[in-house]
């Protein structure tokens, strides 16, 4: 068992005047894939280096399978590391860097040997075991320092933006190799990244942190389609979600967007009352745009059109609000134009335009 | 310094070939003066100090009466080590060139045990005043040792340091010591932070993650500072002078024999060639170091 349990951790810097962690507290599973997201400065890898044991707590304690870690330094943790920089040693050679953890726990010869060549061989740099760091690529620098980690056995893997300084070819392979290797391992893991993409795409779950705090631990489908706040649904997706305002007009009609009184038809939160604002959230590939006006639709202006390959992206003018959206490649349209949009109404998601928070799904109530 | 001068033609080379590919920045007459002057400074600036090099090296290998000999010729007619021999068989240069080497060691080690240590905190650590403590480092070095002079020697009477190399080797790494901790502080910060970092989380602690990985990097640069100690100690005559009587360092011994005794000239300019030669050697294979501890990326 090796599940990570964090619980009211505070963090701060600069003399206690700020905080870069704010009352964090985070399960992770044993075995799960756990992906820190959120923008630089917000927090995440100052989360994963006090799980490492390389930044200590002011409040609250670290739990790794079962057992209290929060004072415990790095080499008792039972972990390993992978940087953003892969802080590959450049004086020694691959065979020795994968080798370092086991010879500080002075293991016999064969038995390391044997152990890194299996590391070397998962990350297919068998071939390279003697040459300096100097020599390899960032792509098979990263290797080592994944295999550097994975050599160890450790009971929970942490990786800080390990694909952020390859290029984005090399990522692209270097994601999916990775999530094959760690589906194969099976160890915890824990992940920073502020790519969104390879947070949907790895992890079992998404932590989404924002300035300090966990704002929404979920499923990446989840974090997809049911963002917890503005900021999540603005921050996950190319393109984020677009919002627009609108006020609720009557309870027993319809909800009207503040754009010359087009009413929109869709599940309300519940308890909402005539008058009150509310913000809507929808996806660019949930808004179905059409030449010919309907009941329903709304009108837009066309501002720009980016043909995109497998898609077409517009960003169209509602209102006063300049949102996105995705259309097949042989629509026909030009900017100027004046389209109509039919939202998705199972797609379409409510938010507190003070708070930012969504309106829980549940309890809705359909409006006609 | 030598160095310098052989490597300047090279530059002109790619201004040469730019008429080739200069259609996007052909180079205009005022960039082209700019270089000139650039060049000019530093052909100046090199022979201000190459010439009396070259003059000391040639005098100390001439024979002794050419030494005399008015007008010079600027190529040496013979070149014998006699001058040399001289000056080495002179009395007490012998026993003051092993001095000279003792109190460097000495210097080395001291200035190292205490300022690398330094180095490494002002690099690792954000403390309270550490700003201030730099600037506190290079204040020292603005004091005019003339007058700490006579306290100093009446303390290291007291203290029986007076006329032993512990004391001048104590002297001269109190002087050192700005210079070693700044240096070492600016290896310590070439060596990424993350190194040791991954070292701990690998099963080192502290102590060991510096040994075996920031140590081992940081260990050219910390050779080179070391090199630069011992020269600094190997230069250094105001000190070993006041505080020495008979264990007198080499260039103590020198000034004190020019000065007390009138020593010849042949002597002066072996004495003279013998004390830059370290430093020369040193520049000559540091340079890359150096320029590498000075913010410059050298690889």
């Amino acid at each position: 068992m090796s599940e990570i349990r964090i619980q009211g951790v505070w963090k701060y810097f600069s003399k206690g005047k700020v905080a870069a962690l704010k009352d964090v507290s985070l399960t992770v599973q044993d075995r799960e894939f756990m992906v820190l997201l959120g923008p630089s400065g917000c927090g995440k890898t100052t989360l994963l280096r006090c799980i490492a044991g390389l930044e200590y707590p002011e409040r609250g304690r670290i739990f790794i399978g079962g057992r209290d870690v929060t004072d415990e330094p790095p080499r008792k943790r039972k972990i390993a590391m992978v940087f953003q920089s892969y802080a590959v040693f450049p004086h020694l050679t691959v065979f020795e860097n994968i080798a370092f953890g086991l010879r500080m726990q002075k293991r016999p010869n064969a038995e390391v040997k044997q152990r890194v060549n299996n590391a070397a061989g998962m990350m297919r740099i068998e071939n390279f075991l003697e040459r300096y760091p100097a020599q390899l690529s960032g792509g098979q620098r990263q290797r080592v320092a994944v295999a550097r980690g994975l050599v160890m056995e450790p009971q929970v893997l942490l990786m800080d933006e390990p694909l952020s300084n390859l290029d984005a070819l090399l990522r692209l392979q270097a994601r999916a190799e990775l999530k094959r290797l760690l589906q194969q391992v099976q160890t915890t893991t824990v992940y920073v990244t502020h790519d969104q993409i390879e947070a949907l795409s790895m992890g079992d779950r998404i932590a989404v942190m924002e300035n300090g705090a966990i704002v929404q631990v979920d499923a990446p489908t989840q974090v997809y389609d049911y963002p917890g706040s503005l900021f999540v649904g603005g921050f996950i997706g190319t393109p984020p979600m677009n919002f627009l305002r609108g006020t609720v007009k009557s309870m027993n009609g319809a909800f009207a967007l503040n754009l010359g009184g087009q009413p929109i038809r869709a599940a309300l939160p519940a308890n909402v009352q005539a008058g009150q604002d509310l913000l809507m959230g929808i996806r660019a590939e949930n808004i179905e745009a059409s030449a010919q006006r309907s009941p329903d639709a709304v009108p837009a202006r066309v501002l720009v059109v980016e043909p995109l390959g497998s898609h077409l992206l517009l960003t169209v003018q509602v209102g006063e609000t300049p949102i996105k959206v995705q259309t097949r490649m042989d629509f026909n349209i030009a900017p100027d134009q004046t389209i109509y949009l039919r939202l998705e109404p199972k797609q379409v998601r409510w938010f507190d335009p003070e708070t930012g928070v969504r309106y829980d799904a549940s309890g809705s109530t359909e409006l006609k | 310094m030598s160095a310098q001068t052989k490597t300047m033609p090279r530059p002109l080379a790619p201004s040469e070939e730019m008429p080739l590919n200069a259609a996007a920045n052909k180079p205009t007459f005022a960039k082209t003066l700019g270089r000139l002057a650039l060049y000019a400074a530093a052909i100046t600036i090199s022979l201000f100090f190459l010439v009396p090099i070259y003059l000391i090296f040639i005098s100390a290998f001439s024979p002794q009466q050419a030494i005399f000999a008015y007008p010079k010729s600027i190529l040496p007619q013979t070149l014998t080590a006699e001058t040399m021999l001289f000056f080495w068989n002179a009395r007490g240069v012998q026993s003051a060139l092993l001095n000279s080497i003792i109190v460097g060691i000495l210097t080395l080690v001291f200035s190292l045990l205490v300022g690398a240590p330094a180095g490494y905190a002002l690099a690792r650590f954000f403390f309270r005043g550490r700003d201030s403590y730099k600037m506190l480092i290079l204040t020292t070095r603005a004091f005019p040792i003339v007058i700490l002079s006579i306290p100093l020697a009446v303390n290291y009477i007291q203290w029986n340091l007076y006329d032993t190399l512990w004391g001048v080797a104590f002297a001269h790494t109190a002087m050192a010591l700005p210079t070693t901790i700044l240096v070492t502080s600016s290896i310590f910060i070439g060596v990424s932070r993350e190194l040791e970092e991954a070292a701990q989380t690998l099963g080192c602690n502290r102590a060991q993650a510096f040994i075996k990985v920031a140590l081992p990097l940081a260990l050219p640069g910390l050779a080179a500072a070391a090199i630069f100690t011992f020269v600094l100690s190997w230069n250094e005559t105001f000190a070993a002078t006041i505080l020495t009587q008979r264990n007198r360092t080499l260039p103590a011994l020198v000034l004190s024999q020019i000065a007390d005794v009138g020593a010849p000239l042949p002597f002066r300019y072996a004495a003279g060639f013998f004390l830059i030669a370290p430093s020369l050697l040193y520049i000559f294979f540091m340079r890359r170091y150096l320029l590498g501890m000075w913010g410059q990326v050298v690889k």
